[in-house]
């Protein structure tokens, strides 16, 4: 190759090279890749490294990638999906990235546990209007707008997706269990918790080998969301950054139920978001996990194709909620400040988010996506051809943001050891909620 | 030391053939350039080891968060952390995995490198592969042992299970996980300890054992009584390097659940370098982990002198 002297033999050389390093990296799993850069490799293109987080499809953003490197030969799209876990790892990575001053990239994924600090640190942040995107404004819902406001006014952040609240549910296993399959009649089953503990037990009566929930985690979540919207729309902070943890009884009633589920023997109890779990989503270790929109493609992911059918989407007990949604911002390290805006104004453009709601199931925080017809209508061929745009499009309009503290992130990760802790054993019921209060002291301290 | 080693006579020649105008680069080459040549190894340790050492010791004496402030602390984080069960329990835990691993481990690789040292059919062959596990990258090991140890599908619980012992949650309880990581940190580090032993061995003179033939000891007394003592310079290098890795250990416990640094659920196999790192890159409390680390240090080294003075008294000449 190297006699060639014609540009074409280089560049065909570079082609190979770069489709054999996309094949190579590909191989590794959950990174999507596009193949296009090679083709474009003599017009040296602006790569924009997009970080995310999160389990199965994560953000959703494969096909939206694909499409834009496809179209732009000037800008390409590095897609990163760092790790399963926000908390534990992805946050305290950017953290460090963005206080050296490297290391981050171009745009970055932040989960609404991590807006509280990126908020009140804007220093590490690109200000967004320089590059005309307040124009965005009109696309989102308010509250969805106004937390990647900084106080100093700078706009850092656009709104990616939004939480809404359903039950996913194994339907062959609800079936061999006696009960009603259908998700209109799973639903009609469970308008409480109570009703829903108490379908828990009657299929743990018929099926042995499958629980009926995941672990204790998921369900405290989505309790405790739908219990902070009674509750002032406050979880462990209020809104002048105090600990409420022992204050708020929506983390009581979120922890008393996820006891009581535990203590019936009615969790797997495994750990949302851990290789044990994703396997034991793949393996049927347990019937039903509480999913917020983006939890669809967690489950789909987790469960490969294998799962495709068994799974279905029913209401969720107790009414709506709004766990989880993030955002996409710039980090001021960007070398590319310009082009990485362009890049986050694609990713949340209405037909995006759209197209990411009908491919993974995240649903969007843009208003715009979300009165789309093709939303509003969108099925989830894995879950059963569920009708989800039915599901989560229709209470999007009416969801409440929960203000989350700047330490949020720690006291939410101290919170769940004990909460899964009561679960494996190693924090005996009675002494769990002391236990929650005191580490929760100490990880806001 | 290199000048006194070199005869007068030479020295004294090596000054008269020169002209004056060279001599003072012919004494700088003769003096400096010994240390030029050492002081790579010395820049490299100031940079990567006198420098966080001290780095380590300032911070922790502050009150130092990454998203936060800096504050004089003075001897604050090392009370707060004498006072924090949390450590101490880290602290057990890494005690306890380094005894439950290294114990086995050190007598499995002196009976393996014994084995060894006979005449075998494809020596080098089987001696290579003993080195295997070591070059293996650690994180495939502990993803191959976290499924092995897995609650639900693992190859443990089944084979105990086959035994009639009912399912263990290795990341659950206490105990099961330190043998989990103990037997993963076995896995990687008896073939290497086997080889230093190994070579240890080959170095003890042919002679004694054959003067120890004819008067007609056994070979277990042979390796009692000649091997073993003759191995104790070998075992105290290899005992403190085990010490050294043993109390530092993160990596495996780290992978077994997840690359969370909490090690369990309540921290069952949190070690002390987890804590650190805890409390560093994930709490940003800075100042808080390095005084963490500064203990750790202390730590590692009551461990070597314990275990020194335990070897030195190995074979009873002391």
């Amino acid at each position: 190759m190297l006699i060639s002297k014609r540009r074409g033999g280089l560049a065909a050389a570079s082609a190979l090279a770069a489709a054999a390093l996309a094949v190579s990296s590909c191989s590794s799993g959950s990174t999507p890749e596009s193949s296009a850069p090679a083709s474009s490799a003599a017009a040296e293109p602006v790569t924009i490294r997009v970080q995310t987080f999160g389990g199965g499809s994560n953000f959703g953003y494969k096909n939206a990638v694909d499409k834009w490197n496809a179209e732009h030969k000037d800008i390409q799209i590095k897609y990163e999906n760092l790790t399963d876990q926000f908390e534990q790892q992805y946050w305290p990575q950017m953290i460090q990235w963005l206080t050296s001053g490297t290391g981050a990239g171009d745009v970055v994924g932040i989960d609404e546990g991590g807006m509280g600090l990126a908020k009140a640190r804007t220093e590490w942040w690109a200000d967004l209007k320089e590059y005309g995107l307040e124009s965005r404004k009109a696309d989102f819902p308010a509250w969805k707008w106004e937390n990647g406001v900084a106080g100093d006014g700078k706009l850092f952040a656009l709104g990616t997706d939004i939480g809404g609240m359903s039950i996913c549910y194994r339907k062959d296993l609800f079936e061999k269990a006696g009960l009603p399959a259908d998700r209109e009649a799973v639903g009609a089953l469970w308008p409480t918790w109570d009703e829903y503990m108490n379908v828990a037990k009657k299929f743990q009566d018929k099926v042995k080998d499958t629980k009926f929930a995941d672990g204790t985690n998921t369900l405290y979540q989505v309790v405790l969301y739908q219990e902070a919207a009674k509750n002032g729309n406050i979880s462990y902070f209020d809104t002048t950054n105090n600990l409420v943890v022992d204050k708020n009884p929506a983390v009581k009633t979120a922890f008393d139920f996820a006891q009581k589920m535990s203590q019936q023997g009615l969790t797997a109890k495994l750990r949302n978001f851990t290789d044990e779990w994703a396997t034991g989503t793949q393996k049927g270790s347990f019937a039903t996990v509480g999913c917020p929109s983006w939890m669809l493609g967690v489950v789909s992911g987790n469960a490969g194709d294998d799962g495709k059918g068994k799974w279905d989407v029913a209401s969720v007990p107790g009414g709506g909620g709004n766990w989880g949604g993030s955002w996409l911002a710039v980090p001021k390290q960007s070398k590319h400040p310009k082009e990485a805006a362009q890049v986050a104004d694609y990713l949340t453009q209405a037909q995006t988010e759209a197209s990411v709601f009908t491919d993974f199931g995240n649903m969007p925080s843009n208003t715009k996506a979300q009165q789309d017809p093709a939303v509003q209508g969108a099925k989830n061929e894995f879950f059963n051809d569920a009708p989800i745009g039915e599901i989560f499009a229709k209470s999007a309009a009416s969801l409440q943001p929960v203000f989350l503290g700047v330490k949020h992130a720690q006291v939410k990760n101290a919170i769940e050891s004990v909460v899964q802790g009561m679960d494996d054993g190693s924090v005996p019921y009675d002494k769990a909620w002391q236990q929650l209060v005191d580490d929760a002291v100490k990880a806001a301290g | 030391m290199s000048l006194d080693t070199l005869p007068r006579a030479m020295r004294n020649n090596h000054r008269r053939a020169r002209p004056p105008g060279r001599r003072w680069r012919s004494r700088l080459d003769v003096k400096a350039m010994p240390y030029a040549l050492v002081s790579p190894y010395f820049i490299l340790f100031a940079a990567f080891g006198l420098f966080p050492l001290a780095f380590t010791l300032y911070y922790s004496l502050y009150d130092y968060d990454l998203t936060g402030t800096t504050e004089w602390a003075g001897l604050d984080n090392y009370a707060a952390l004498l006072a924090d069960s949390a450590f101490w329990r880290a602290t057990l835990n890494t005690v306890s995995m380094f005894l439950l691993a290294t114990i086995p481990q050190m007598l499995l690789a002196l009976f393996l490198a014994n084995a060894l040292n006979k005449r075998l059919r494809f020596r080098l062959a089987i001696r290579m592969s003993v080195l295997l596990p070591l070059v293996t990258s650690v994180v495939a090991v502990a993803v191959v042992f976290t499924q092995l140890f897995a609650r639900d599908w693992g190859l443990v619980n089944y084979l105990l299970g086959l035994a009639g012992v009912d399912p263990t949650n290795w990341r659950a309880e206490r105990i099961p996980s330190w043998i989990a990581i103990a037997t993963m940190v076995d896995w990687r580090w008896t073939g290497y300890n086997a080889i230093i032993f190994l070579a240890g061995m080959q170095t003890i003179p042919r002679d004694l054992y054959e003067a120890a033939s004819i008067d007609g000891a056994s070979r277990r007394r042979q390796f009692w009584q000649i091997t073993l003592p003759m191995l104790r310079p070998t075992m105290i290098f290899v005992v403190l390097n085990s010490t050294i890795g043993g109390l530092t250990l993160f990596s495996e416990p780290m992978t077994f659940y997840n690359g969370n640094p909490d090690g369990g659920s309540q921290g069952q196999f949190q070690t002390v370098a987890m804590f650190v790192y805890k409390e560093a890159f994930r709490e940003f409390d800075y100042g808080y982990a390095s005084a963490a680390a500064w203990l750790l240090f202390l730590l590692i080294l009551i461990g070597a002198a314990i275990n020194f003075l335990f070897v030195r008294r190995i074979g009873g000449t002391k």
